[in-house]
């Protein structure tokens, strides 16, 4: 954005402020991140876990039934490692994504890997694969976030 | 039912522009009603596609460019995202009976944007996927290590869908991106979000596209080669990244619904050419799959065959697609403009050897490809 061009050009930015209703499923969800518990909910049609919570199955389109309390250790799915960087980016890199079927879940929870040497693709490739054991590490002290894990770890 | 045809398409493309946004707007529209002879006045109504706010950080839906692309007074819509469902409506439009022509529009100026994932980390919810760090191009990623894992694709055969379209944007002046380019250096470009490659990820680029509809009679007085659409499909995944099978996806439920208003049977053997949205390498040879060019897991050996080149048998983004331009929200539109001119012999250098009598355009955003969108085009 600020490389300099042959034409005149004018900066400027947009920063709108929002405030987002958690709603009543997505609220019992996070406090029990506060608690360190994952919490998802099944659907009563095809019976798929779902987490986080739902109030409703997307597919089956009837609202979920009953609330369990899931595993946290899974099996990785898919991950990817970032490190660069762009405007207002959440976190900082270096970070890996990764997609994670947490134990008797039919769906995948999306959240950070860590507890292993970032510091290069080589690095943290070495040390990943498909189908291997993780399991949640938890912040001290919560505050009914997403990142109240602080992210997923090798089961050693 | 009613016949409707591409009758004139218009584009301003490539990395940036002294102009701004307002005048690029009404010299594209200026510059398709002027090859279709019609005045402002004698078109029917319009179709826009934007993201006024994400894409250009001024004004709300349509309300900065309405006079630019010649809307003032007229009952127009205006599609917020992917301009291939503008295509969609401005077609309904001409069905309906009420309409005998549509401007269809897709705007998109990507040299004053920020960066794409600054754009596309907002895709995500801020509850769940945004905090983890989740945008297109992370979402890519995961869906191209899935991709390699499940079929053993290679990254060398998706570094190849770079080395092709780029070398074919060398053809291409509306082109953002070109050159050439050996596998090698694609896979040495640097990792930007592992395993794509800097090279593998499109760039942001400016896309005004315009194309001006018409009904059967109407379109053969405007033009002696009317460009048919024959078929049309769309279908969207849901919403968490978690919930979806990334290698399955909407795209053959899209492509299912397109072939069958067109009455295709055999996409393989029927289709003559493909610009399709591929803004990730890898994508081009899993949507080849999923638009029925091959089997599933077979994009990699499709594109290995040579099949899919410039002078192949079943040329894909002969215009170098979207990894060398990608005006994010026309993007798809100027994929149906790149293939009218195909069908009609305009493209010019990068023209493909063969006749073209039928052509796929496909349109596609959101995580992993959430949203596809597919015309069927021909003579």
């Amino acid at each position: 954005m600020s490389q300099a061009k042959e034409y005149r050009i004018f900066e400027t930015e947009v920063w709108l402020p929002y405030r987002v209703a958690y709603g009543e499923t997505w609220t019992r969800f996070f406090e029990g991140m506060k608690e360190q518990k994952l919490y998802g909910t099944q659907c009563r049609k095809c019976g798929r876990v779902l987490v986080p919570a739902r109030s409703f199955c997307p597919r089956c389109f009837v609202d979920t039934s009953d609330w369990v309390e899931v595993s946290q250790t899974g099996n990785l799915q898919a991950f990817c490692y970032t490190n660069y960087r762009y405007y207002g980016q959440a976190l900082d890199p270096p970070y890996v994504t990764a997609l994670i079927r947490l134990d008797r879940t039919e769906v995948d929870f999306v959240h950070l890997i860590g507890g292993i040497d970032l510091t290069s693709v080589e690095a943290v490739s070495s040390r990943l694969a498909k189908g291997m054991r993780l399991h949640a590490v938890w912040e001290k002290v919560r505050q009914g976030h997403i990142l109240d894990i602080k992210h997923f770890e090798p089961v050693e | 039912m009613r016949r409707v045809a591409i009758t004139e398409v218009a584009q301003i493309s490539g990395p940036d522009s002294k102009d701004n946004f307002y005048d690029q707007a009404y010299r594209v529209t200026r510059e398709v009603l002027d090859k279709a002879g019609l005045s402002r006045d004698e078109v029917g109504t319009i179709v826009s596609a934007s993201t006024d706010v994400f894409h250009g950080g001024i004004s709300c839906a349509n309300a900065y460019y309405w006079e630019s692309t010649g809307s003032f007074m007229k009952a127009g819509t205006r599609q917020d995202g992917e301009s291939m469902f503008a295509l969609h409506y401005a077609f309904m439009k001409i069905l309906t009976g009420k309409y005998d022509t549509v401007l269809v529009v897709g705007l998109c100026k990507g040299s004053e944007n920020p960066d794409n994932d600054a754009i596309t980390q907002l895709i995500a919810d801020p509850f769940y996927q945004r905090p983890v760090g989740l945008n297109e191009t992370t979402a890519a990623a995961m869906q191209m290590h899935q991709y390699m894992e499940a079929y053993g694709a290679t990254a060398e055969q998706c570094a190849t869908v770079v080395e092709k379209n780029l070398g074919n944007a060398l053809r291409n002046p509306y082109a953002h991106r070109r050159g050439c380019y050996s596998t090698e250096e694609v896979l040495a470009s640097g990792s930007m979000c592992h395993p794509l490659t800097d090279l593998m990820c499109a760039p942001k680029s400016e896309g005004f596209i315009a194309m001006l509809l018409a009904a059967e009679d109407k379109a053969r007085e405007i033009t002696p080669q009317p460009v048919w659409i024959k078929g049309y499909g769309c279908a969207l995944d849901t919403y968490f990244l978690g919930d979806r099978d990334l290698l399955a996806g909407q795209l053959p439920n899209a492509a299912r619904r397109a072939y069958k208003m067109a009455g295709i049977t055999d996409p393989a053997k029927e289709i003559d050419l493909v610009e399709l949205c591929e803004p990730y390498a890898f994508q081009e040879l899993l949507w080849c799959e999923q638009l029925g060019l091959c089997g599933r897991g077979e994009g990699g050996k499709l594109i290995a065959s040579g099949k899919t080149r410039i002078d192949g048998d079943l040329p894909v983004n002969p215009s170098g697609g979207v990894l060398a331009t990608n005006p994010y929200v026309s993007r798809g539109l100027q994929r149906v403009v790149e293939a009218t001119l195909q069908i009609r012999g305009h493209a010019g250098e990068h023209q493909v050897r063969q006749q073209v009598n039928t052509a796929v355009c496909h349109g596609s955003t959101g995580f992993a490809g959430q949203c596809h969108a597919v015309a069927v085009i021909g003579r």
